[in-house]
């Protein structure tokens, strides 16, 4: 069978989840689609699962109430052995990139990590996948009969759900003692859609001048087009924004339909997070700027008057 | 206690990425230590520093090649390494069985690695690594204490920033914002050239890479660069929004 780890926020079934019910479905694997959703009090959660896969297992225990990676692992690990599963799928999110590699050594299989793509051909499974901080497609391949995937966020279309609910079984897990203690959360609190999940980001960067200035010009724009925000790494080191909200390397990766870069320079780092967006939008002064080299739309000149006009613009 | 970091040897970020007979082809471009590693050098030096009877050790597996980034690392004031020659490209669940058995071997109580490789961008080895040993593992840590036996710190989850406590020994990725990592300098420099890398053949790992690479190419989109002139802000502004409107069925 294919395993799909079910990923979920706020109890409801994330994006990634619907992307990877596409990759299941256009893996060219025989088996069933299994979906298997961990944690505690999920029933509504395996109830979405149940018009996306073929089954769904379900692991509701209390221990899984908060993410550990050495719980998930060890819970996938057993379910995909018990399951005889062929194919685990678990989300490129940064929780499913974490425990992912356990999951890959508890079944000695190979792990392909954030795969843009997947494709069988008889035992032989290929893929792609970003490397060189995107700058390179590397295709990669393996006979293994049991291979874990790690699925790129926004490399598949989300599948539509059906409109028959599937049988559901529960699943007894055995699950080790939780080594790590997690003493405190600080969410960023935003009513605005998800970074990760959404069509528009607008992101700003050193260009924007101040925190003052980046509220007023990139939550301004966002707002008027409905997008997410979006930052760079120089201004969430400086205490600008959150680091929920950095983009690049050592952020997030999006690959929204339209991103807006105001006041970014276009470092090789920040593009690795953002260069696979459908069009890519820059204002900025510099027109030398790498970031131009990379757009489809821009304006040379100052952040400060144009990005006020262009929220006057989309109002109209 | 005793700290291990992997380091890796990777292209400088500045330097283009060439493509020879399908594939990366490193040869005359600048290799550097991947930065996440620098941030686990410095933060175990920092341990070191803070009164903790601690050493040191890189470990690299690679070329000969690989033992520059070690030489740099010793520079920073790691105490000694470990060189695992080989010119089989391993992946990151391979890789992982090296380190846990060199940990093993050295008896180590932490290991610090970096949280994405820069160039095969993965962010699988200190959760392989972790497994293999059964230690508990804190990925894309941005701030580490330790005391006796007790690690505390934060790290990045999903939309949120956690703080955590652990019991030694773990696995700690790393990431930037950590720490700000040193610059080795001249005595420190000379020093290293003393200091022992102790190669090890890779023979006795019984290590096989799991996945083949096939080809790879460089990304570019080809971008429609519409770039306009926005002396007169209000005109230019206008103009993008209609371009926007017409073009990309994105914008309402």
């Amino acid at each position: 069978m294919i395993l799909i780890v079910a990923e979920y926020a706020s109890g409801k079934l994330s994006k990634s989840t619907y992307e990877m019910a596409t990759c299941a479905r256009q893996l060219g694997k025989e088996g069933p689609v299994t979906a298997l959703v961990l944690g505690a009090g999920i029933a509504s959660i395996a109830n979405e699962a149940a018009l996306l896969a073929d089954q769904v297992l379900v692991a509701d225990n209390p221990a899984l109430a908060q993410y550990d990676p050495e719980l998930w692992s060890a819970a996938v690990a057993q379910i995909a052995k018990e399951g005889e599963a062929h194919t685990v799928l678990i989300s490129g999110s940064k929780s499913g990139r974490a425990f992912s590699p356990r999951v890959a050594v508890r079944l000695d299989a190979p792990l392909l990590e954030d795969v843009i793509s997947v494709k069988a051909d008889g035992n032989k499974l290929s893929a792609e996948r970003y490397t060189y901080l995107a700058r390179v497609m590397e295709k990669i391949e393996t006979d293994a009969p049991v291979v874990v995937v790690t699925v790129k966020q926004g490399a598949f279309s989300a599948a539509t759900p059906g409109t028959n609910a599937v049988e559901q079984f529960d699943a007894d897990v055995t699950l080790p003692q939780p080594r790590l203690r997690i003493t405190g959360r600080s969410a960023a609190q935003s009513a605005r859609v998800a970074l990760s999940e959404a069509d528009i980001v607008v992101a700003g960067g050193r260009g924007v001048g101040s925190a003052e200035g980046f509220t007023a010009l990139v939550e301004g724009l966002a707002d008027a087009l409905g997008g997410a925000v979006g930052a760079t790494r120089a201004i969430v080191d400086a205490g600008w924004r959150p680091y929920s909200e950095q983009v690049g390397q050592t952020g997030k990766t999006v690959q929204p339909k339209m991103y807006i870069a105001v006041g970014i320079s276009g470092a090789v780092q920040h593009l690795s997070g953002m260069n696979k967006s459908q069009y890519i939008v820059a204002i900025n002064k510099d027109a030398d700027a790498p970031i131009f080299k990379v757009a489809d739309y821009g304006i040379v000149g100052d952040v400060n008057q144009i990005v006020p006009a262009m929220i006057a613009a989309l109002r109209k | 206690m005793r700290i291990l970091i992997l380091i890796r040897q990777v292209l400088d970020a500045e330097e283009s990425v060439r493509i020879r007979a399908g594939a990366v082809d490193l040869s005359g471009s600048k290799l550097v230590v991947d930065t996440m590693d620098e941030y686990g050098v410095e933060q175990a030096l920092r341990i070191r520093e803070g009164g903790a009877e601690a050493e040191v050790i890189a470990l690299a597996v690679g070329p000969d090649r690989i033992q520059d980034a070690l030489r740099t690392v010793l520079a920073m004031g790691v105490d000694r390494a470990v060189h695992v020659k080989t010119e089989l490209a391993l992946d990151a669940i391979s890789l992982s069985k090296i380190v846990a058995e060199i940990a093993r071997q050295e008896n180590v109580d932490l290991i610090l690695c970096g949280g994405q490789q820069a160039d095969w961008d993965s962010h699988a080895l200190g959760a392989a690594t972790a497994e293999r040993l059964n230690w508990p593992q804190i990925t894309w840590t941005s701030a580490l204490q330790v005391q006796g036996k007790a690690l505390t710190g934060s790290h990045d989850a999903e939309d949120a920033s956690e703080t955590f406590a652990v019991e030694l020994p773990a696995v700690i990725t790393t990431q930037q914002g950590l720490n700000e990592p040193r610059y080795p300098t001249v005595p420190n420099i000379m020093r290293a050239k003393k200091k022992e890398i102790r190669v090890e053949p890779l023979e006795q790992f019984q290590v096989t890479p799991k996945l083949r690479v096939t080809g790879s190419e460089i990304q570019v989109k080809e971008r429609m660069r519409k770039i306009l002139d926005g002396k007169d802000a209000l005109a230019a502004a206008d103009q993008l929004v209609q371009l926007l409107r017409d073009e990309t069925r994105v914008v309402a």
